[in-house]
């Protein structure tokens, strides 16, 4: 895989500094809102006159992830290592999953809870969940059965089709945000700020694979569990009333590693790589493969191909 | 301007002071809203997990509250549109009632959407200047600003007449016409954007049918004026110089007949397209109207509002039962009923039911949403209470400044005589 290489780790390159207008404006609301906020624990004033993400000096975004880290350390009293690597030039993700292999074994779901930090329960959160459909029907999800649960797999007359974020060319979700606090990074990943969502859940509803996830309640997350190699737009713990997904792992693969549900499958059912290096396992697999992707008709055209290799 | 002062004391007074009813009522107003506050106290520190609410169904109950409300307020353009653009006298009088409805309606609207969101102290991410609105591309950034720009200009509209026929003056019409003229569209855009906003998910082909825009407004126009056809009665009885005649009322009735008309023919047109291709996105439909499997929480419900549209439309289109006060009240009694489920729990839920990998979660609000809601209701029927109590007694002329002309306030004020 490519990724491993090596290429240059660029920071992604902050935007010129705000309108003096905005910051301005910003402040005078913030006078206002403090009033409002008197109810929410927990909210402080560089909270609430915080910059978008993607407006962020380099100064500015070194000490929101400082304080990500200081966080982490008052929630679980754990030293963690929180960064926002940005994308690499000539890279663009790609995933593959093939089908035929698949045994639903659904280690994947569990790998990735693990390296992602999500709640474990209480709301219980999965960024990979795993269908069971028959044969018999095909790719049909009125014959689907996400709560499958025999004493072994694979089923006789059964086969597998995990879904997760997509990471559509054309997402949806993001269309729908009201704050964009969600976007496409120009690897193709979708990214959340957990600290710029306000929960209203529009690209919940506008998600047709049903790949972002709410925090209904603060996330129950073992400290001992905690995951301490974190990206600010990926598995860094989430605060609840914020919505989260699968970023095909942002902290490994940006760094040249597989996401966890790749390095876990035990029958080699998950392929990823870099879709412009002609070298790349994911191109290999379109090359001779033939792959499909999931409601074709809604032309969200994701990253995330289905294919059949045997 | 000078008097704003008095004016506002005057204001104070008129809602301080009132009958042992009045404040039987006030009083019930404040034990809902100490209801939702409680409960809402329960979600905010708790999250949203106190809600039935989960991933499967990621809104329901408070967003389908909002969307019924969303219609009330949009219906007051009903009244709007007859009485100011075509000077129709019978209506013009209670057109001020129906601007006081959509206030109180959008303040619901607004709540519902707040404590609906995750985490309503970052609002202000959503506003222009203040924020990143993702316009012009995300539907909810759009309803926002056009909920917030219809309240604003019925708050407008209303305080200026309110003030002006207070103060003895008739009203500018340059100021006043634009006003008007632009709360049309205004009205008619903050439904539509509704319906957009859930029209245009693909991801929920429940939702996704060009049917969606046109049949949230008729039935707006069937659920707004019934709740306005019950208070003007109510307003009539308890204050007997108001003049609302029984015309005006008829003629609400007759308009809300063809509404529910068309109302019944796009949910006739919706539903064979659903069950005549009968594809994989029949299954919301029927998630709806028979269920799915042992899955049948909304069957009751779906039909009972299909019998109240029914009953209700019959009785308005008959000129006697509209006429008759005991059938019209029932009809509107029915209507609401019928689109309150059929907007409120019937269009959200089933969009969700099943999701969009095919699997059935079955919602039903917890004690804490409905607890919640019975404060959002609190605080929107006490809105409207403390508007109408200002409202009426300057109308009908008992609410004046000092040495303002006192005779004949229903002509200053550009209102019908009796």
């Amino acid at each position: 895989m490519t990724a491993r290489k090596g290429f240059d780790v660029i920071q992604g390159e902050p935007e010129a500094a705000d309108p003096s207008r905005r910051s301005f404006l910003r402040t005078a609301a913030a006078g206002a809102a403090l009033g409002a906020l008197a109810g929410c624990g927990g909210v402080s004033m560089d909270d609430v006159l915080r910059k978008h993400f993607r407006e962020l000096s380099k100064d500015d975004l070194a000490k929101v992830l400082a304080k990500v880290e200081r966080r982490n350390q008052e929630r679980f009293g754990k030293d963690t290592k929180v960064t926002a690597e940005g994308p690499r030039p000539g890279v663009e993700f790609g995933y593959g999953l093939d089908i035929s292999r698949c045994v639903g074994c659904r280690r994947c779901v569990y790998a990735c809870v693990k390296e992602n930090n999500q709640s474990r329960e209480q709301p219980q959160i999965h960024w990979i969940r795993v269908l069971e459909m028959e044969k018999e029907h095909g790719v049909d999800l009125t014959h689907a059965d996400l709560y499958y649960d025999p004493g072994a797999v694979p089923q006789p007359g059964k086969f597998y089709f995990p879904v997760q974020c997509q990471q559509c060319r054309n997402p949806p979700c993001v269309k729908a945000c009201p704050t964009q606090a969600t976007w496409k990074e120009a690897d193709g990943i979708v990214v959340v700020d957990y600290d710029w969502c306000i929960g209203c859940r529009c690209c919940m509803s506008a998600c047709p694979y049903g790949a972002r996830h709410f925090n209904w309640a603060e996330p129950k997350l073992p400290a001992e569990e905690l995951n301490p190699v974190q990206h600010y737009l990926g598995n860094r713990p989430r605060p609840k009333g914020v919505v989260e997904k699968c970023t095909f792992c942002i902290q490994r693969v940006r760094n040249g590693r597989y996401p966890a549900c790749v390095e876990i499958c035990p029958v080699g059912a998950r392929k990823f790589g870099n879709l412009l290096d002609p070298e790349s396992e994911i191109r290999r697999v379109m090359d001779t493969k033939r792959v499909l992707v999931f409601k074709e008709e809604l032309a969200t055209h994701p990253q995330f191909y289905f294919f059949y290799a045997t | 301007m000078s008097g704003v002062f008095d004016f506002l004391r005057g204001c104070v007074r008129q809602v301080l002071t009132g009958g042992r009813a009045y404040k039987a009522w006030v009083a019930f107003l404040f034990l809902t809203i100490a209801v939702g506050g409680l409960s809402y106290a329960q979600q905010a520190t708790g999250g949203l997990i106190v809600t039935n609410m989960r991933d499967e169904v990621s809104w329901a109950f408070y967003i389908g509250n909002f969307t019924f409300l969303v219609g009330v307020a949009a219906a007051a353009v009903l009244l709007v549109i007859p009485a100011y653009v075509y000077h129709w006298k019978p209506i013009k009088e209670v057109v001020v009632l129906g601007e006081l409805l959509a206030i109180s309606a959008l303040v619901m609207c607004l709540l519902f959407i707040s404590v609906d969101m995750g985490r309503p102290e970052r609002a202000l991410h959503i506003m222009p200047f203040l924020g990143t609105p993702n316009w012009p591309r995300s539907l909810l950034a759009w309803d926002a600003l056009v909920l917030n720009s219809y309240l604003v200009v019925n708050v407008v509209l209303v305080s200026y007449l309110m003030f002006k026929t207070y103060r003895g003056e008739t009203y500018d019409k340059r100021i006043f016409l634009p006003l008007v003229l632009l709360s049309i569209p205004v009205s008619l855009s903050t439904h539509t954007v509704t319906a957009f906003l859930y029209n245009g998910m693909a991801a929920r082909p429940y939702w996704n049918a060009s049917i969606l825009a046109p049949r949230f407004i008729a039935s707006a126009f069937c659920s707004g004026p019934a709740v306005m056809i019950i208070l003007f009665q109510v307003l009539r009885r308890t204050f007997k110089e108001f003049p609302i005649q029984d015309e005006a009322i008829w003629k609400i009735a007759e308009l809300m007949s063809y509404a529910m008309f068309v109302n019944l023919f796009l949910l006739g047109a919706e539903l064979f397209k659903e069950f005549y291709s009968a594809t994989e996105h029949l299954r919301y439909t029927q998630y709806l109207w028979t269920g799915i499997g042992e899955h049948r929480t909304l069957v009751p419900y779906a039909w009972a509002a299909l019998l109240c549209s029914v009953v209700a439309f019959v009785l308005f289109l008959i000129p006697r039962t509209r006429r008759n006060f005991l059938t019209l009240n029932l009809g509107c009694l029915l209507i609401w009923a019928g689109v309150y489920i059929e907007k409120g729990m019937g269009l959200i839920i089933p969009g969700f039911t099943p999701d969009t990998l095919g699997q059935i979660y079955e919602y039903r609000p917890t004690a804490m949403e409905w607890g919640v809601a019975a404060g959002v209701f609190g605080i929107g029927f006490l809105v409207f209470t403390i508007l109408v109590k200002i409202a009426v007694p300057i109308l009908v002329g008992t609410f004046r400044a000092d040495g303002a002309p006192r005779a004949s306030p229903a002509s200053q004020a550009g209102l019908a005589a009796p």
